[in-house]
């Protein structure tokens, strides 16, 4: 049975040390007229101050849709939590109620989206919806509130703060915006931060700069944070840690280097592999066969297992839970030792 | 593979290739206020059977670039030769034959196939108007060859797009692009909108294609290691003009321009045993406005090397002493720790 297993606390040493984030078993269904989606089946982690966790995956994975429940903003309907638990520093939010829940919202775990123009509001100013975190968490008045958006806005690096903080979204470039959404995440000195995709929709040399500051603001605040994403450069660039998704569970959990050293999961094995190298042009590309499966209709047994090289029967019957191969590495295969070993 | 391309009859040539859209004010009385520069002085030879990878951030003129290689627009100034013919100069028949040879496939395959027809409609049109390629009663036959050519099984001809995936979806786009046999076909990041898994299905399609009908490929795109795999040349664009031009490892290993360095040491390595082995080169604010470029070196505002000759002079597309392929910097020269080699 997967939901059994349990994420190890990352230091050894620490008998009942409390993670910062504590993710169990976390169950995620939509609800629609095709049937019920299982957009989150059974996924845990943890994080400690300071870390940061990549979840890696592509559209349709979940790990959107992870960060909403975690979070707390989840669409319900047609979104619903059916179990698991999401601790902070201990405390399962998953049974607050709405109103003691929101006090943990943008103070404890705040959340930066992919899309900034589109998560800003267009007929204010961005000073206005920075200061409003001051105003409606810290009760601050219009003056300072504005005051401590400007501040907000020098941390971030956002050019001739004091003349832009009367400027409206759309006056500011991709960049720019996203630096306003990251203004307004840490406005409140979260302890865990979740960022989905923050540079999908931004150029590379701009994606360098917003990686930057994030990295810097982490390593100021000491805050968790978890990175949503697809890219695989970025992963490898600032995560200490990755689980990687497909069809709404972990394939496979471990820390950054040594899951891109020696995959032990076939799906990420694929994954690596199809990325086009420099010693491998003018070769075909491995690509993954086929195509990931629909949420209302997902495999029996393993979920991988009709696009799998090495599917055998027991992977069309048994599904795999997520276990420890070697001490500090878990896979959701029948053949991890096989695939991590490389013998298969 | 070694680039079979320089050998190569030259199948397009590009000179000077201009295109301003005007910046109006007033709503009755239009008055011209300014240009936006989208492509400002583009040139280039495209041979017979090579790949030639267009990159550069948003704004830069790249798609405005294929949008006149296919005469969706017309240019300023400048033009394009098709086998010694300008292609801007064409009417009637000639510019039709000129059409059916230059053909596109689009970045977004949600938005570019059209909801209301069937697959075989879509990739079939284009026989509606080059009748001569396809006759009527063999046209259902073709489709159905085209769509076994991109992977995609015949049997769906009669389905709609909505019942096929993003990267099905992408496919029908290039049998569609592929439908008139033309000899170029642009590629406007056509597998952006993938996921990793299955952008390599259809960049592993595109090297097919090209090996089997001889195709000659602009691929223009802004993942660089994409790029990379599929290109013989490389185009480095910014801001409507080409900052550095080479062959792929020239580009990726022996970068010369500041611009073309930048970026390619902004680029995440997916090999976490390379981190901090490699000088990053962290680029200060956006891209000026093409509206309102720079004088002179239209990168300089965020150069480090820019000096006052930088603002009064424009630097042209050329080799200079030292670097072994064209780069439009006055103080162009090689530096290869911004990249690193990952295996």
């Amino acid at each position: 049975m997967a939901t059994t297993e349990t994420v190890p606390p990352p230091d050894a040493s620490a008998a009942g040390h409390v993670p910062l984030l504590h993710v169990e078993d976390l169950q995620v269904e939509f609800r629609t007229r095709d049937g019920v989606a299982k957009a989150v089946n059974g996924v845990s982690f943890s994080l400690e101050e300071g870390q940061t966790l990549a979840i890696l995956g592509e559209s349709g994975s979940g790990k959107s849709v992870t960060a909403q429940a975690v979070m707390g903003i989840l669409d319900t309907p047609p979104g619903f939590v059916t179990g698991g638990a999401v601790r902070f520093r201990g405390q399962d939010l998953l049974t607050l109620p709405e109103d003691e829940r929101r006090a943990y919202r943008g103070r404890s775990i705040s959340m930066i989206f992919q899309d900034a123009l589109s998560s800003l509001n267009p007929v204010f100013t961005v000073g206005w919806q920075i200061g409003e975190m001051f105003r409606v968490h810290e009760g601050l008045s219009k003056k300072n509130a504005k005051q401590r958006a400007i501040e907000l806005m020098e941390l971030v690096r956002i050019p001739a703060a004091r003349e832009r903080v009367n400027d409206y979204p759309h006056q500011f470039s991709g960049g720019m915006r996203q630096r306003i959404m990251i203004a307004m995440a840490i406005s409140l000195d979260p302890d865990v931060l979740i960022a989905d995709e923050p540079t999908t929709a931004l150029d590379v040399t701009v994606q360098a700069q917003i990686m930057e500051l994030l990295a810097d603001l982490q390593r100021e605040r000491k805050m968790g944070l978890i990175l949503i994403t697809h890219d695989l450069g970025v992963v490898a660039d600032v995560a200490d840690k990755i689980s990687v998704m497909y069809a709404g569970r972990i394939m496979e959990r471990a820390l950054v280097g040594d899951i891109y050293a020696r995959p032990a999961h076939p799906y990420t094995k694929g994954l690596l592999e199809s990325i086009p190298r420099v010693d491998l042009k003018g070769q075909e590309l491995a690509a993954i066969k086929g195509l990931p499966p629909s949420l209302t209709r997902i495999p029996t047994g393993c979920e991988f297992n009709p696009r799998c090289p090495y599917a055998q029967d027991i992977c069309r019957e048994n599904r795999p839970p997520l276990l420890e191969v070697v001490p500090g590495r878990f896979s959701a295969c029948h053949f991890a030792t096989e695939v991590l070993d490389g013998t298969i | 593979m070694e680039p079979s391309s320089p050998s190569g009859e030259v199948v397009l040539e590009v000179k000077e290739l201009v295109k301003y859209f005007p910046l109006t004010t007033g709503i009755v009385f239009k008055r011209r206020v300014g240009d936006v520069k989208a492509v400002d002085g583009v040139s280039f030879e495209l041979h017979r059977g090579e790949t030639l990878g267009v990159v550069g951030e948003s704004g830069c003129g790249k798609s405005t670039l294929a949008k006149l290689l296919i005469q969706l627009e017309r240019p300023t100034s400048g033009h394009a030769m098709f086998k010694g013919e300008n292609i801007y100069d064409a009417k009637g028949k000639a510019l039709r034959r000129l059409r059916r040879n230059i053909q596109i496939i689009f970045q977004d395959p949600y938005s570019s196939l059209n909801p209301r027809m069937t697959v075989g409609d879509i990739v079939g049109e284009p026989f509606d108007i080059h009748s001569e390629v396809a006759p009527k009663g063999d046209r259902q036959r073709r489709v159905q060859e085209l769509l076994d050519v991109v992977g995609l099984n015949p049997e769906h001809i009669n389905r709609y797009p909505h019942q096929f995936s993003g990267g099905q979806r992408q496919r029908i786009g290039i049998a569609r692009g592929l439908a008139l046999r033309p000899e170029i076909i642009i590629c406007d990041e056509p597998v952006s909108a993938l996921d990793v898994s299955v952008q390599a299905q259809v960049v592993n399609l595109l090297e097919k294609l090209q090996d089997e009908f001889g195709l000659s490929y602009i691929f223009i795109a802004h993942d660089l290691s994409v790029v990379r795999h599929i290109s013989d040349r490389v185009a480095v664009m910014y801001l409507g003009r080409f900052a550095e031009l080479g062959t792929d490892v020239q580009i990726y290993e022996r970068p010369a321009h500041p611009y073309t360095q930048a970026l390619l040491s902004a680029v995440p390595v997916p090999d976490p045993a390379v981190r901090g082995q490699r000088e990053q080169i962290i680029l200060a604010g956006d891209p000026p406005s093409p509206a309102n470029p720079p004088s002179g070196c239209r990168f300089r505002t965020r150069c480090w090397k820019a000096t006052d000759k930088c603002a009064e002079e424009v630097p042209a597309l050329v080799v200079r002493p030292g670097v072994d392929h064209e780069a439009a910097c006055h103080y162009a020269a090689i530096r290869e720790d911004v990249v690193v080699v990952h295996h």
